[in-house]
This record gives structure tokens, C-alpha cells and sequence, in this order.
């Protein structure tokens, strides 16, 4: 009899329209605090010490005056920087451009091509990279050392060279991810109503024009999330050097990014402490060049009017 | 639509001839770079069909000499030996993947469209704050967070199972992200119709306003089941016994210091392809609609 009315109580509370959006958000709040605030904060704590097997000693800012002195890390920073500058010069305005041609009325059967510029993004990151391992390979039978034969050009080391090896990487990155962002490209410039270009078309706008003045402010959105997802995952790439020199190893270190030596120092030297001030300050990088971008381009100003 | 039909109507009385030259130039553009988009991939399945000395002789090629050309790299992939000695482990590889996909898309689209409803449906004290914090797990990229979890999941024993990789990720923001965004356009009335009828809260949530998220879910679906099926970084964290391997980890350990099956991993890259492709064909649309959403309202 007792225990039958606490259940009521207790199924009252549950069903109760007060009650149930906090059960509706619970595995949210746990997932978070779990698997997000927990590590956020054990790998802050990890980069002030120096965590081996028996336990960790705390070092104060020694893993980050290190990072400071780092060469290697130099390097893998100034790799990461490099490559998200160039994709982002190289998958913006192209993709942009391809997804403006695909809306005109130019293009025929637009939805195949579609399809075909999407499919490098359905494949994994370790078949993209075979494939591309491959193709550039350094033996004379490689398909860019038969690309390079058929011009009278003696083949080269692709991957052992700084523009070369950066060369692979930026064609493996483009072939992957512009489909994708012509897709989004695409979306953005579905949302813009078509009678801004015909009132636009009745003032003599020329092609260009329209597409400065009309095309560009309106795509400002979808601009700016291409750009934001752009910075994270160039700041962030690892799996595609990863694969593209099958192993985190690359020859002086030219294919090294960030996350290729957090997981150098993290997973395969175990040093959880160095490779946690390496996260860190990716962290601080990538927040830092977002912010600077979102503030450039006017985003927080928009939600203030 | 029909208002840019009328503009380029307009531009064929105008300029006929030059908007066919035009058209034609755009088209063969297309053309052009569809056929080198797609070489990588048609290269690497004529090379699947060669045995492994000929494709360390060639490389990847356009060369379709058909006389070369064996299944046996197949063969092999399915459990034949094919000349070989040991037996494959693609299809335990395979089933693997196929499984982890299936209870991932199941388990994250399900708890996000709790937790989407949670925050869209009702008017609380932590709702915005709670919605703040769904953005701000977005912020972070999951490689800075990839060794802490690595750690905690060596900590609470979870290494080597499927649950160490499905639940870090199951709350996945993004997901929960686009499903608010769907279901802030439904009517509520429908939750105080139900209510009205005698139903609880949590039934009107199962059974009045998850059929009418139908689209929402089929979008997140295809995406999620895409990414499961090629995620590679965090599986190759938590899995240790190759027996659990998936598909991406697996062809990832053909790759080994003492030579490399180059004429297995071809073979069995481009078999995995075949499922996603499919998938992705048919449910295109669906896909597009997952994916974009982000990108247009900015």
C-alpha cells in the first residue's frame, strides 16, 4: 500500500509537464558532463604536470615553455597554419564559382555532375589516401611521374619534397571536399530570391555585377559557416597526412601537422601532459582565428541590431 | 525556379546563339572536371582487378589491358585464398562495420531527438543555457579531446568495445543542432491536442510528433550512417583486437612495415565504397537536406 503511493508520487512527478523536458534533456547533461567537461578539464589539469605510470607531478607551465623551444612543434604549427591557409583560398571562391555556374541555367544535366564532384566525399580518409598515395608515388610507373614523363619532365620524389608533397595533399584535400562545399554553396544560393536578379536584370546589371552585388552579400552566411567548419578542419587535418605517408611518420617531418604531433607525443611517446599543451594550444588557435573572423565579418553585429 | 526559367527565356530571344555557345562551354567544363574527379576512383577499380606484382609494376593507370585483369583479389577479400596463404579477415571486417553503423545511427538519432525535443518543445530555466552548451561542444574540434577521452575510457574499462566508441559520440551536437532547427517550425498546439486526448508527455513525444520528424530523421540517418561508416581516428583508438576491427582500420593494417598488400586494400577499399554509394544515390536528397542545413541560416 505504501510503496503503491510513493510510485504515484513518483510517476506524477515523471509524467509532469514541468518534469519532462529536463528527462528529454538528461542524456545531454550526462553525455556533457561525461564525455565533454571531464576531459576538457583532466587535459587542462594534465598540461601542468608530467603524468607517467605511477602517477603525475605537477610542473607548473614547464610542458608549455617547452612547446616555446620546440622546434618540431614549430614546424607541425607552421604546417597546420600553411594548409588551412590554402584551403581556404583554394575551397571557397572555386566551389563558390562552380556552384554559381551549376544554379545558372548554363550548366545541362547539372544533377549529375553533382553527384560525381560528391562522391570523393563518401569515400574514407584511408581509401582517398591509398588512392592518392599511389598516384603520387616515386617510382617512374607512378601516374604523376607518367604525367610528368609525357611532358619531357624527369619523375620526381612527390612526397619527399616540401611543394610537391604539399601539392598531394591540397589535390587529395580538393577532390574530397568540393563537392561538399558547392553543396552548401548551392543551398545558400537557393535561399536568394530570384526577383532581386530580375530587378536587377530590368537596371542593365551586367553578369558581374549581379554577382557582386547581389550574389555575394546574400551567400555572406553561407560564406561565413563554410569558412568557420574551413578553419576548424585545416587547423585539425590529420588523417589525411596520416594516410597520404601511411603512418604519422613523413620525411622531415614535412607532412607533421598539429594533431599529428599531439598524437605523436599523446598515443605513441605516451606523454599525456606535453601532448595535452599541444591540444591546448590548438585550441586557443583555432577559438583566437575564428573570433578574429567572426568579428571581421560582422556576425556578432548582426545579433546585436 | 520558374522566375530564373523566365530570365534565361528572356536571355535566348535576347542572345540566342550566345547563350547556346555559353551553355555548351559551362556543360563541357563540368564534363571535364566530373571525368578527373572520378579518375582516382576509376583508376583504383582497374586496379583491383590486377594482382598484386602488376599493380606495383604500374601503379594506378588507365590501362585497360584486360588480359592482366583476375578476380582474385576478390576472391581473396570473401574467405577464397586466392594463391594466398592466410585467410581474409574482410568480411568479419565488414560485418563489423555494418553493425557499429546500424547502433550508432540508431542510438544517436534516437537520444538527439530527445534531447531536441527537450529544448524545443518546452519553455524552461536552462533551456537557453542548455542550447548554448549544445553550440559550444561544436566549438571544440574532438581531436583536442581525443587523449583525455582516450584516457577515460582506458579508466572506466570501456577499451576494445563497441561502447567505448558509440558513447562519447552519441549526443553528437550537431545532430541535436539540426533537429531543433527542424522541429521549431512544428506546431505545439499538436503537444496540448494529445495532452487533451489523455496522453503523456513522453507518449505525444513517440507517437504523435516522431512521425512527423520522419524527413528530419531520414536526413540525419544517411549522414550519420555515412560518417560512421568511414570514422576512423576514434575506432583506432578504442580498438584493439583485430577481430573487432572495422572496415577503415582494417584496410588501414594491410598497410604493414614488411610490404604492402597494395592489391587487397585496393580490392577491398572499393568494395566498401559500393554500400555508401548505393545508400547515397538513393537517398541523395535526404543527405543534402541533413547537410546543408547549417550552412543557410548561418
Amino acid at each position: 500500500m505504501e510503496k503503491k503511493k510513493k510510485g504515484n508520487v513518483f510517476s506524477h512527478f515523471l509524467y509532469s509537464q514541468k518534469t519532462a523536458p529536463y528527462v528529454f534533456v538528461l542524456p545531454f547533461l550526462l553525455s556533457f558532463a561525461i564525455f565533454w567537461i571531464y576531459p576538457m578539464i583532466s587535459t587542462v589539469i594534465m598540461s601542468f604536470q608530467n603524468v607517467k605510470p605511477a602517477g603525475a607531478e605537477w610542473v607548473g607551465f614547464d610542458n608549455y615553455a617547452k612547446l616555446l623551444k620546440d622546434s618540431v612543434f614549430h614546424q607541425a604549427v607552421g604546417n597546420s597554419v600553411l594548409y588551412m591557409v590554402l584551403t581556404l583560398v583554394l575551397l571557397i571562391p572555386f566551389p563558390m564559382l562552380w556552384a554559381v555556374l551549376i544554379d545558372s541555367n548554363l550548366v545541362k544535366a547539372k544533377g549529375v555532375w553533382k553527384a560525381i564532384l560528391y562522391i570523393p566525399a563518401l569515400t574514407s580518409v584511408v581509401i582517398s589516401g591509398t588512392l592518392f598515395r599511389l598516384m603520387f608515388s616515386e617510382y617512374k610507373t607512378g601516374f604523376m611521374n607518367q604525367v610528368l614523363e609525357f611532358f619531357g619532365q624527369s619523375p620526381i620524389k612527390w612526397l619527399k619534397m616540401y611543394p610537391t608533397a604539399y601539392f598531394a595533399l591540397l589535390l587529395l584535400c580538393c577532390w574530397r571536399w568540393t563537392g561538399v562545399n558547392m553543396l552548401y554553396f548551392l543551398s545558400g544560393l537557393k535561399n536568394i530570391d530570384p526577383a532581386l536578379y530580375e530587378s536587377a536584370d530590368i537596371d542593365g546589371a551586367s553578369a558581374w555585377q549581379k554577382f557582386r552585388y547581389v550574389t555575394i552579400p546574400l551567400l555572406k552566411p553561407t560564406i561565413i559557416y563554410v569558412l568557420t567548419i574551413s578553419v576548424y578542419a585545416g587547423l585539425a587535418m590529420f588523417l589525411e597526412s596520416f594516410m597520404l605517408w601511411a603512418g604519422n611518420s613523413s620525411p622531415k617531418n614535412i607532412g607533421l601537422t598539429i594533431v599529428g604531433y599531439l598524437y605523436k607525443r599523446g598515443i605513441e611517446k605516451n606523454q599525456m601532459g606535453y601532448a595535452s599543451a599541444v591540444g591546448l594550444v590548438l585550441l586557443v588557435v583555432a577559438l583566437a582565428i575564428n573570433m578574429v573572423q567572426l568579428v571581421a565579418t560582422g556576425t556578432f553585429k548582426k545579433e546585436e541590431k | 525556379m520558374a522566375k530564373t526559367l523566365t530570365v534565361s527565356k528572356r536571355r535566348n530571344t535576347i542572345g540566342g546563339t550566345k547563350h547556346t555557345v555559353l551553355s555548351i562551354l559551362a556543360t563541357v567544363f563540368f564534363l571535364g572536371l566530373s571525368l578527373i574527379i572520378a579518375f582516382p576512383l576509376f583508376a583504383g577499380l582497374l586496379a583491383s582487378f590486377r594482382p598484386g606484382r602488376e599493380l606495383i609494376r604500374k601503379g594506378l593507370s588507365i590501362d585497360l589491358d584486360f588480359s592482366t585483369m583476375t578476380l582474385d583479389n576478390y576472391i581473396y577479400l570473401f574467405g577464397g585464398n586466392g594463391g594466398k596463404q592466410d585467410s581474409s579477415k574482410y568480411f568479419m571486417w565488414f560485418k563489423n562495420s555494418l553493425l557499429l553503423t546500424l547502433i550508432t545511427v540508431v542510438g544517436t538519432l534516437l537520444i538527439c531527438y530527445f534531447v531536441a525535443y527537450g529544448l524545443s518543445m518546452y519553455d524552461f530555466k536552462l533551456k537557453n543555457l542548455l542550447f548554448f552548451l549544445v553550440i559550444a561542444t561544436m566549438m571544440v574540434p574532438f581531436e583536442i579531446l581525443m587523449l583525455p577521452l582516450y584516457q577515460e575510457i582506458i579508466n572506466l574499462k570501456l577499451i576494445d568495445t563497441t561502447w567505448g566508441v558509440i558513447l562519447p559520440g552519441l549526443c553528437a551536437a550537431g545532430t541535436i543542432f539540426f533537429f531543433r532547427q527542424y522541429m521549431q517550425g512544428l506546431p505545439k498546439e499538436l503537444l496540448d491536442a494529445g495532452r487533451i486526448d489523455g496522453a503523456n508527455e513522453y507518449r505525444i513525444c513517440v507517437q504523435i510528433m516522431m512521425p512527423i520528424t520522419k524527413p528530419a530523421f531520414a536526413s540525419m540517418a544517411i549522414l550519420c550512417a555515412m560518417g560512421a561508416w568511414n570514422n576512423l581516428l576514434w575506432p583506432m583508438l578504442v580498438y584493439r583486437s583485430s577481430n573487432k576491427f572495422t572496415l577503415p582500420i582494417g584496410l588501414n593494417t594491410l598497410l604493414t612495415p614488411y610490404g604492402n598488400n597494395y592489391d587487397v586494400l585496393i580490392a577491398g577499399s572499393m568494395f566498401s565504397i559500393l554500400p555508401v554509394l548505393v545508400v547515397f544515390l538513393i537517398f541523395q536528397k535526404y543527405l543534402i537536406d541533413g547537410m546543408t542545413a547549417g550552412a543557410v541560416k548561418g
